[in-house]
């Protein structure tokens, strides 16, 4: 398992080997509640840092998701298509939302650990 | 879980159950019985129908008591208090029905003789001068359709009047504190659309507006009051700031209910905004009649307003319906025919029934009534924003917290107390929001039921009794439905189940 980094609009990314892995955190899954469609972007689509990248739609509200750094758009999660219920039973695992080409690593490192993330979360209740 | 009252029949009382009216099918029953045709030429030229039209058998009082019984399970404002308030629809004056129903405005054809209809259009003329005169704007639209096509309308007028000077821009601006429509109807445009945070007090950042404005900004779009049910306060200086970047001011008029007969939007320096008649002017909505969205605008914009146009012409009226004979620039047409007429009809009624007193009255009873439920809940709900608020008030779920309630659980027992949920999980800038619009007709004591029912909830919440709340509703002809599987696996269209296979 490669590092895991957080943004305050609660978007994780999972750094393998290179290639980031995009999702939305358990919390943020949480309070969206149960989730009922994903839109996700096009393979090959560029984006910089905090572009609308997804959308999510749970029973409450239709949310955007931003692209926690910039780059380009390799892979996206399919299964979402017709198991949107996955972001809600496996947020930071089967629930993931699309794998990027990573533009700039430092965007990576300025972004929230584990640890101040939680720290973060926990300042919102 | 098992309904402990279960009948042999399914209804509950006098709550009758209806099955979905296909599925009462009795092949050959018909409300008419007409004799057969005689067999001949039917001149349809080979193109007679060739099968069933799937319809289903039904006997005429079959059919009357299958509606009655669903128009049973149904709630409106004419069933009680509707704290969804005017985004629905508010109460319809009686008054306003029976003049649209007179035969010489509800029988008119579209496409009759323009001599035939001067009084109709006389009355287009003055429902429109009483919109320009409300809103002090100098011009206007009657044709969109409803509210969100007039925010297109709207933005497309801007566009024409951008472009005509040479100036198109790329981009909309709208607060987060807006109608959830504003950046649709931007992106609908061709706009891209940015966000504008709002302010710890529920209102427009100025600093975060101002920071974005540039001379590629075409337009702002603004709700006042606001969508917390907030007037914001800084619109003049929100206004000059637009102008001064060369922008226009577009104000979504949804909450013009608000500040009827109290405040003129021309000037507080707005160019251009949607009027919903069912707002503010009592038309119906909701499933009960079709939108109607007038959009009033500025002098710069006045040029580029679209098709068709009332006109005034010696001792009558004219309708121009051509680019040619138009001395401006108008954008061509933008719905069929003339807008939505009945609705001008009843709109009109509304405000020669009031006056201006009485227009100004609604807004100040509107006002007075979400404040007064401001006053009586905000210790035992809990209040976002400091109030008073205008004609709508927004709490968030922070009462609830640690009592395993939930906003929607909180909703769903007071439909066991005979009320209509107020707005759940809106607007979004605050969590778990209720959002309550009473709306200037409800009267004290209808207000003072419902403010006990909402304490008393909110007080058996914080006793503990969650299973309360997440067994509601109980006495509805449906229990809780599940919207997730609803949104996931949605069944929109009845189908014949599959035929049984033959033993």
């Amino acid at each position: 398992m490669g590092i895991v980094r957080y943004t305050k609009e609660h978007e994780w990314i999972r750094v393998e080997d290179g290639v980031g892995v995009v999702g939305i955190t358990k919390y943020a899954q949480e309070q969206l509640g149960d989730i009922v469609y994903v839109e996700l972007p096009e393979v090959g689509a560029g984006m910089t840092k905090g572009a609308e990248a997804a959308v999510v739609e749970s029973v409450k509200a239709a949310s955007e998701i931003y692209a926690p750094v910039g780059g380009e758009v390799t892979e996206v999660n399919q299964n979402l298509a017709d198991n949107p219920g996955t972001v809600n039973t496996d947020a930071m695992g089967e629930g993931w939302f699309f794998k990027m080409r990573i533009a700039d690593t430092d965007e990576v490192d300025r972004l929230m650990d584990g640890v101040a993330y939680q720290e973060y979360v926990e300042s919102l209740s | 879980m098992a309904d402990v009252d279960a009948t042999l029949t399914g209804n509950r009382g006098l709550a009758l159950e209806e099955a979905v009216i296909f599925e009462q099918d009795s092949p050959g029953l018909s409300g008419v019985d007409l004799p057969q045709p005689v067999p001949g030429n039917d001149r349809l030229g080979g193109l007679g129908r060739s099968g069933a039209i799937g319809l289903p058998g039904l006997s005429e009082p079959q059919v009357v008591r299958h509606y009655l019984r669903l128009s049973r399970m149904n709630y409106g404002i004419d069933s009680g208090l509707y704290p969804l308030g005017s985004c629905t629809m508010k109460y319809n004056p009686r008054l306003n029905e029976r003049l649209a129903r007179l035969p010489g405005l509800g029988g008119l054809h579209p496409l009759q003789p323009i001599s035939t209809v001067q009084g109709a259009l006389e009355l287009m003329d003055a429902c429109a001068h009483w919109l320009k005169v409300l809103t002090g704007l100098p011009g206007i639209t009657m044709a969109p359709a409803a509210g969100a096509h007039g925010e297109l309308v709207g933005l497309m007028t801007i566009r024409a009047a951008l472009e005509a000077r040479g100036d198109a821009r790329k981009r909309v601006l709208v607060p987060e504190s807006a109608h959830g429509t504003n950046p649709a109807s931007a992106h609908a445009c061709g706009y891209a659309v940015e966000s504008i945070a709002a302010n710890v007090r529920g209102r427009v950042d100025v600093g975060a507006l101002k920071a974005k404005l540039d001379a590629d900004v075409a337009a702002i779009m603004l709700t006042n009051p606001n969508t917390c049910g907030l007037f914001e306060n800084d619109i003049i200086e929100i206004a000059d700031a637009v102008h001064d970047a060369g922008a226009f001011f577009y104000c979504d008029g949804a909450n013009f209910n608000a500040i009827v007969g109290r405040v003129r939007p021309g000037d507080l320096g707005i160019d251009c905004m949607h009027l919903n008649l069912h707002k503010t002017f009592s038309t119906p909505h909701g499933g009960g009649g079709p939108g109607s969205g007038p959009v009033v605008l500025s002098a710069p914009l006045v040029p580029y307003a679209p098709l068709p146009m009332v006109e005034r012409r010696g001792d009558g009226f004219a309708l121009v319906e051509h680019a040619g004979d138009s001395s401006a620039h108008p954008l061509g047409r933008v719905k069929g025919f003339h807008g939505q007429f009945g609705m001008m009809v009843r709109a009109l009624a509304y405000m020669m029934s009031l006056g201006s007193d009485g227009l100004r009255q609604v807004a100040e009873d509107a006002v007075l009534n979400a404040n007064y439920l401001l006053a009586r809940l905000k210790d035992t709900l809990s209040l976002p924003f400091e109030g008073p608020c205008m004609h709508e008030v927004l709490f968030d779920d922070s009462f609830l917290k640690d009592t395993g309630v939930t906003t929607l659980d909180f909703a769903k027992a007071m439909i066991d107390e005979g009320f209509h949920p107020m707005t759940m999980y809106f607007p979004l800038v605050v969590h778990g929001a209720l959002l309550m619009e009473p709306t200037e007709t409800e009267s004290k004591a209808t207000l003072d039921q419902f403010i006990e029912t909402v304490k008393g909830l909110a007080e058996r919440a914080r006793a503990g009794d969650a299973r309360h709340f997440k067994d509601a509703p109980r006495l509805t002809p449906r229990r809780r439905l599940d919207e997730t599987a609803a949104a996931r696996n949605p069944v929109l269209v009845w189908r014949p189940p599959p035929p049984q296979a033959a033993e």
